[in-house]
């Protein structure tokens, strides 16, 4: 166990001009779950991939406890991966693919024994020893990844996407379990996922990656109260945080046929900036229906009952884009609006996001 | 006393099911039935020389040339023993020897090179690759007279060796394309997982490259063998008693005195023989599925 450290790390792939990660800095604590998340191609698994060694570090380095890993090969870093596809060794039963790391490592065969029926024994894989992987289910080889993982007891755990070739029902109780092994073991580490509920549950922390740059990296409760820019705000939160751009004259900002009136300190901010437009974010949840005499005007155009949930997809009267939904709000599901209705909205006093539409960075405190 | 059989049910007893079933055999036979004469016919036409050539080794050399053919005769085995007595055997174990030596080295030779094309492609691979394949489209015959002249320099006319090393050169390019072509239809982050996990190089291509490619291995071998075990020119050109293989000892029943045409056939069913065996035994390796439950 061990803390990890990016200082600066950055990869080029040969032939593209932008670096696929680009100046990455980040300290993992000894025994954190760290989650790094984004869309597709934002850098996740590069980075990732590049603390396993199986990618080139082109500038600044990776550390591991005090060691700098940047040029060692993937073998001699004391990590073990659990891969998206799983990789196990096709031609080798359960035993042989967990014990192949510990006889590389040249360990004696009665402790290779013992700690690869230990591993089963965790998961649950005692009758499947003598099994090759192409006879078990997709849950079983799965935890077969991760036996091979636990059984080095190395410095650090490295999962890419390793529950994304998973059901959705089977996903979710593994989900748990790796979180709960994770405390239990208390080693370190670094989980690559584009699910943001996988994120947010499992992480201590969670990094925000886009076009392989760091975008925040805190835990998941600050990163939905205090995303630091426009996009971790609508990336992290499912459905989305509504963000729109909004004029500001005198104080006051024009949503759909009424002027808001902002607060004293995003005033302070966008003047600050030489702004006269502002971001403004605002969660489903922050939004509620209110009087006529109040708030803005909207029309329903879609109404998503999920049971416990609905979201109501309105369009704001008198904005010009008439096709979208411009704001997403969730309601009570008792009594729902029905499509084509106006209904009234307004945001709750101080959940308001508001970012530079210049640079996307957050201007509220 | 005597037990009543449960009877079979009547043909109006039949479920809705069978006679649905009954009913597709029936739809079905006279179209599976062209199909699977035509396939009959193909493969009787393919086989019949084998057939002949079998039947032929058994017969008496007056049999073997007449007009018509003799389908019924008295088998016998003078011929097998007039090639026995012909000193067949040298033959034979310079052919086993040159095939097999030369299959080995193939193989030892086209894995790493195949490795170093595909999954850890070194600077060029294309042009090497292409380099690679470009021997093969010179005619043998254009490279033998220097061929001739370098084994005549350093001693080896007519020695097993040469030859081997020859089928070697000779194969090595088909070998490197199909295993590289094996190679890159490994999954890569099974290979890095062995990475991972500790294995060296050589580790990695012994322990999980090569048990996954087992199958493709055993195909391309199997190539390279029959290639080594049929070729004739080279060995006709490079070799005169002490070397010289099966082939070249079969060319030996065409004589000026006429066609000895039945120990021509037991000579070749001879001939035939290891390469049968050598299919027999890599066609439990060439069944294809080893891969599957790596990934997924």
């Amino acid at each position: 166990m061990a803390t990890i450290t990016y200082e600066a790390a950055t990869r080029f792939y040969p032939g593209s001009e932008r670096p696929a990660v680009d100046g990455l800095e980040i300290s993992i604590e000894d025994g954190e779950f760290l989650v790094l998340v984004g869309p597709s191609g934002c850098g996740k698994s590069t980075s990732l991939r590049m603390l396993a060694g199986l990618e080139d570090v082109d500038e600044g380095a990776i550390r591991i406890g005090d060691r700098d890993v940047t040029t060692l090969a993937p073998g001699r870093r004391d990590v073990a991966m659990v891969f998206q596809s799983y990789a196990l060794y096709p031609h080798m039963n359960v035993a042989e693919n967990m014990a192949f790391a510990l006889e590389m490592a040249k360990m004696p065969k009665q402790e290779r024994r013992r700690r690869v029926r230990e591993a089963a024994r965790i998961l649950d894989l005692e009758p499947f020893l003598d099994r090759k992987p192409k006879s078990l289910s997709g849950g079983q080889r799965q935890r077969v990844a991760m036996g091979r993982a636990i059984v080095r007891e190395p410095q650090a755990f490295l999962m890419d996407e390793p529950l994304s070739n998973l059901d959705a029902k089977l996903r979710v109780s593994t989900r748990s379990q790796i979180a709960a092994l994770q405390k239990r073991l208390g080693v370190t580490t670094v989980y690559v996922t584009h699910d943001q509920v996988e994120a947010m549950t499992m992480g201590d922390r969670v990094a925000v990656l886009n076009e392989g740059v760091l975008q925040q990296c805190d835990s998941p409760r600050a990163l939905y109260q205090r995303p630091a820019n426009a996009f971790v705000a609508g990336f992290i939160g499912s459905p989305a945080m509504n963000i729109r751009e909004f004029a500001v004259h005198d104080g006051h900002a024009r949503i759909g046929d009424r002027d808001v009136e902002v607060s004293d300190e995003l005033r302070a901010a966008l003047a600050d900036e030489g702004l006269d437009r502002v971001l403004l974010g605002f969660r489903p949840e922050s939004v509620d229906l209110v009087g006529p005499s109040e708030g803005f005007t909207a029309s329903v155009q879609l109404v998503e009952e999920l049971g416990a949930d609905a979201y109501l997809y309105c369009s704001i009267a008198g904005t010009d884009h008439a096709g979208d939904p411009d704001i997403v709000t969730r309601i009570d599901p008792a009594r729902p609006p029905r499509v084509g209705e106006t209904v009234h909205l307004r945001v709750r006093a101080g959940h308001e996001h508001a970012f530079s539409p210049v640079t996307g960075e957050r201007l509220s405190s | 006393m005597l037990e009543t059989a449960p009877t079979p049910p009547a043909s109006g007893e039949a479920s809705h099911s069978e006679r649905a079933a009954a009913a597709r055999r029936r739809t079905r036979r006279p179209r599976s039935l062209g199909v699977a004469a035509l396939a009959w016919t193909v493969g009787l036409v393919f086989f019949f020389p084998v057939l002949w050539m079998f039947l032929t080794g058994f017969k008496h050399e007056s049999e073997a040339s007449t007009t018509p053919p003799t389908w019924l005769f008295v088998p016998t085995f003078d011929q097998f023993r007039a090639i026995l007595g012909r000193d067949f055997l040298p033959y034979f174990l310079n052919s086993l020897t040159a095939s097999v030596l030369s299959t080995v080295l193939v193989v030892v030779l086209a894995v790493p090179a195949a490795y170093a094309l595909s999954l850890a492609p070194v600077r060029r691979w294309k042009d090497a690759l292409f380099f690679f394949i470009s021997t093969r489209m010179m005619p043998p015959v254009a490279i033998i007279l220097p061929l001739y002249i370098i084994a005549n320099n350093i001693g080896l006319l007519d020695n097993v060796t040469m030859l081997s090393v020859v089928y070697t050169v000779m194969n090595l390019p088909i070998a490197v394309w199909m295993i590289r072509s094996f190679l890159v239809e490994l999954p890569a982050e099974v290979l890095e997982a062995s990475r991972v996990d500790g294995a060296s190089i050589g580790t990695e291509i012994r322990r999980i490259i090569l048990p996954m490619i087992a199958p493709g291995v055993a195909a391309t071998a199997l190539i390279c063998f029959i290639f080594a075990w049929n070729e004739f020119f080279f060995a006709v050109s490079l070799t005169s008693t002490k070397a010289a293989t099966v082939p070249v000892f079969l060319t030996g029943f065409i004589t000026a005195e006429g066609l000895f045409l039945a120990q021509l056939s037991a000579a070749s069913m001879m001939a035939a023989l290891p390469v049968i065996l050598a299919g027999w035994v890599a066609q439990k390796w060439l069944v294809r599925g080893l891969s599957l439950g790596a990934v997924k």
